[in-house]
């Protein structure tokens, strides 16, 4: 395999082609937060938190890590003042769904996040589709998906395959940093059981 | 009948010519989707059985065509070879259009009249909304039958094709686009040779052109007036883009909302494939191309290419997040170049005019003629081309007529709802991709909304960033949660509940979704907002700091009250309220109950104009309601 130099926060840092910036960064100690991010899943780039500055060509941008690819000779900065702010702003906005969830208020310590700053809205789901990817490419059940979108999509069991395949599984339960998973879970259960 | 060389598809060109008489009176009708709105259908069958009762089958010719523009005027006619033009074409007056064909006269009462002047203009061209455009790709829609590939062919279709196939390499035509400059008209202005050489040289064997028809834009309908009117131009230009990029394969990703479109554009693809301008060894090539119809179930965000993509794969239309670019690998992970339908139409006119010819016109950046649709309040609603670099000016009022009911331009808003408005004094702007994205708008695919002085400028970012609420996919957080604070602030500020700090909030949730979201619907959704900031920041401060509306537009910030001095006691105002909120009667002045009263502006709407006494205000107390013993009118005696 192939190695790429490049630099994280001013520290030399060895990926394999093929790595995104974020696995290379993880791979060294150092930590981006992430929220839709998973090991054994594909990237996905929906919650935007792992956003970061590359340098390559001359040109800088932003990127979000989990998406994109070490490149040999790129330089990267993981904090800046604008990835904070935006930071900030996305977990605001996250916040408004899931005030109480662990995750969110450990993140938003850390980057100065107003858990009130919006008005509070009904589901807690921040839609990072873990559950939904999970079931979908690890175990390959497609026991819960997405439905609708915008403003209205929300995460959904499909009863017919949920009733045989989640109740021996619920993995995707952990993975849930809101606890809405087992909510939405809960109330499939009780609706089929009428 | 399969033409086998370029030398075939010539011959039966001029067969095709052969048989049509050039002095042979046609009429044709435009059978859009506007004029068929309007009743463009019955006016053809009419003009048909006329023809027939009248004994003159041998002798006229009927047509319907695609859109012309001027949909402000449908049903549009034009009869050839004299091109008068007749608008708002009724069937009733069938009998007397036909009588005057015979005739060799022309029906006086069916011509554009000019407001101004008065003076009457007969042909198609001596009308100032056509006069004033520069119509290369939009002109043919209104010279053939929208189903016939022979009429398409008889004005010299496919010729581009058969220049290619014959005698260029695809480096060749490459070379040429290139050259001509051509920028994508679907919304980015991405220049068109560089996306396709990047496919061209991508590796790989299997590649893909594709069309973007996906036009969702509110308001906005140049592509489907090509697709519907002239689908043979579109397919042309893609067929030759597949040769230059190395695809044996297209797609066309056509909106659910257009069947017409569909329609037509599948009969096109039938009709090619019968002469062999599609399918395998095309004109004797040794070119293989097959393209492919692909109707889109209703999604905005489809129209943004890695979504338009992910559709076509069968898969939930979600953008991808990307930092490979889709000519590179996009549908399939295979090359694939995405161009919009206005694009793909102006290639075969580049290869067959030269790429001189095409830069002759537009600004330094901007090459060629742009469609634009121009809607809202504007007199001539309709589909316009204009060489790149008219001002906005000479559209808004030498094309579009100007603004109806003598009221004042307040902004013209374009490139869709992600666009931007641009205020009066921008008005000698150069339209150009450049030149409007630095005016804080874009060019987008060419919707061109008109607003006057009754339109709040902070209700239009509202109801823009709304819609894209709505057409979010709803993947990433910036756009979905930012669009869904930011649409709650701003209907909150039209109702008048805005506090210090939400501009401020507002700029803020505007960085975080330029920068940070997936797709360009993110990245580009605030424009609305930013837009009307920048021009009328002082509106957004009215909403929040006077509790006022300046446009008196907002219903929450409006009130009516009707002027004592001037009310007649006519009544009208009172029986056709809804919520019984006027008081009032034979003789009795009337008088506006403001609890009661819901805005919706009925009493100023009824109330005669030689009154004028209902009062729309915003931001200030209403006056209190005259005594009651005042209200009563005494009215001299009509003498005798």
């Amino acid at each position: 395999m192939k190695k790429i130099r490049m630099q994280i926060d001013e520290k030399e840092v060895v990926a394999e082609e093929g790595m995104t910036v974020l696995e290379a960064a993880l791979q060294a100690g150092i930590s981006i937060p992430t929220l839709c991010y998973h090991e054994k899943l594909e990237p996905f780039g929906g919650c935007r938190l792992c956003m970061v500055e590359v340098e390559s060509g001359g040109r800088t941008r932003l990127v979000v890590s989990c998406v994109y690819l070490a490149e040999e000779g790129l330089v990267v900065r993981t904090r800046s003042e604008k990835i904070d702010k935006i930071r900030k702003v996305i977990l605001e906005l996250l916040l408004a769904h899931a005030p109480d969830s662990p995750k969110l208020q450990e993140y938003a310590a850390e980057y100065g996040a107003d858990k009130n700053r919006f008005e509070k809205e009904a589901s807690f789901c921040v839609h990072c589709g873990l559950c939904v990817r999970y079931c979908a490419e690890v175990k390959q059940k497609h026991a819960v998906g997405f439905i609708d979108r915008g403003i209205r999509k929300e995460i959904c069991f499909i009863p017919e395959i949920a009733a045989k395949e989640c109740p021996g599984c619920k993995e995707c339960f952990e993975l849930c940093p809101t606890s809405y998973l087992q909510a939405a879970y809960v109330l499939v259960e009780s609706l089929a059981s009428r | 009948m399969k033409l086998n060389t370029p030398q075939d598809l010539e011959k039966l060109r001029q067969d095709i010519l052969s048989k049509r008489d050039p002095d042979r009176p046609c009429i044709s009708i435009c059978v859009g989707t506007g004029c068929l709105a309007f009743g463009a259908r019955e006016v053809i069958e009419a003009i048909r059985a006329e023809i027939k009762t009248q004994g003159l089958d041998a002798e006229i010719d009927t047509k319907g065509t695609g859109c012309p523009g001027f949909c402000e005027r449908g049903p549009v006619m034009v009869i050839y070879p004299q091109e008068i033009c007749y608008l708002q074409v009724k069937p009733e007056d069938a009998p007397e259009i036909v009588s005057a064909i015979k005739a060799g006269k022309v029906v006086e009462r069916l011509l554009y009249v000019d407001p101004a002047t008065k003076e009457k203009a007969t042909r198609e061209s001596d009308i100032p909304f056509y006069q004033n455009q520069e119509r290369r790709v939009i002109c043919n829609n209104i010279r053939i039958d929208s189903k016939s590939i022979d009429d398409y062919l008889a004005i010299g279709g496919y010729s581009a094709l058969a220049k290619v196939l014959s005698g260029m390499t695809p480096e060749a035509v490459l070379e040429e686009i290139k050259k001509s400059n051509l920028r994508g008209r679907g919304g980015a202005g991405f220049p068109a040779g560089r996306k396709w050489e990047g496919s061209r040289n991508a590796p790989g064997d299997t590649k893909y052109v594709l069309v973007n028809a996906d036009e969702g834009d509110p308001g906005a309908f140049m592509d489907r007036a090509l697709l519907e009117g002239n689908p043979h131009a579109v397919l042309e230009g893609l067929i030759i883009g597949g040769y230059t990029v190395g695809a044996r394969e297209g797609y066309i990703y056509v909106r659910q909302e257009y069947p017409l479109a569909v329609e037509n554009v599948n009969l096109a693809i039938t009709r090619a494939e019968e002469y062999g301008l599609l399918g395998e060894n095309i004109l004797g090539s040794g070119f293989d191309f097959k393209v492919i119809v692909h109707r889109g179930a209703g999604a905005f965000v489809c129209g943004e290419s890695t979504a338009l993509m992910t559709a076509l794969e069968g898969r939930v239309g979600e953008p991808r997040p990307k930092y490979i670019r889709s000519n590179v690998k996009g549908l399939w992970q295979k090359p694939s170049v995405l161009n919009n339908v206005e694009t793909w139409a102006n290639v075969p006119l580049i290869i067959n005019r030269g790429a001189d010819w095409f830069t002759q016109i537009g600004t330094k950046g901007s090459k060629g003629t742009k469609i634009f649709s121009l809607v809202g309040k504007i007199k001539n609603t309709g589909l316009v081309e204009v060489p790149m670099g008219m001002t906005l000016r000479d559209i808004i009022y030498k094309i579009g007529g100007g603004i109806p009911g003598g009221k004042k331009f307040k902004a013209v808003q374009t490139g869709g709802p992600s666009g931007g408005c641009i205020p009066e004094s921008l008005l000698d702007l150069q339209v150009g991709f450049d030149e409007l994205t630095d005016a804080g708008s874009m060019m987008g695919s060419g919707g061109m909304i008109v607003m006057d002085e009754d339109t709040c400028m902070v209700d239009v970012a509202r109801y823009f960033i709304e819609f894209l609420t709505d057409e979010s996919c709803g993947k990433c957080v910036p756009c979905r949660e930012g669009l869904r604070q930011m649409h709650k602030i701003l209907t909150r500020i039209t109702e008048g509940k805005g506090r210090e700090g939400d501009i401020e909030t507002l700029e803020e949730l505007s960085e975080v979704a330029v920068e940070a979201s997936l797709c360009a619907l993110g990245k580009s959704a605030p424009n609305p907002f930013l837009s009307t900031l920048r021009y009328f920041r002082d509106e957004y401060e009215a909403h929040i700091q006077d509790k006022r509306c300046p446009a008196r537009s907002c219903q929450a910030l409006t009130s009516y009250y009707i002027d004592p001095e001037k009310c007649q006691a006519c009544l009208i105002c009172m029986k056709k309220c809804a919520s019984k909120a006027i008081d009032g009667g034979k003789n009795k002045i009337h008088v506006i109950d403001q609890e009661k009263c819901t805005q919706c502006g009925v009493c100023l709407d009824v109330c005669p104009s030689r009154f004028g006494a209902v009062v729309k205000i915003s931001g200030e107390p209403v006056p209190p309601p005259i005594p009651e013993e005042q209200r009563t009118i005494v009215r001299k005696k009509k003498e005798k």
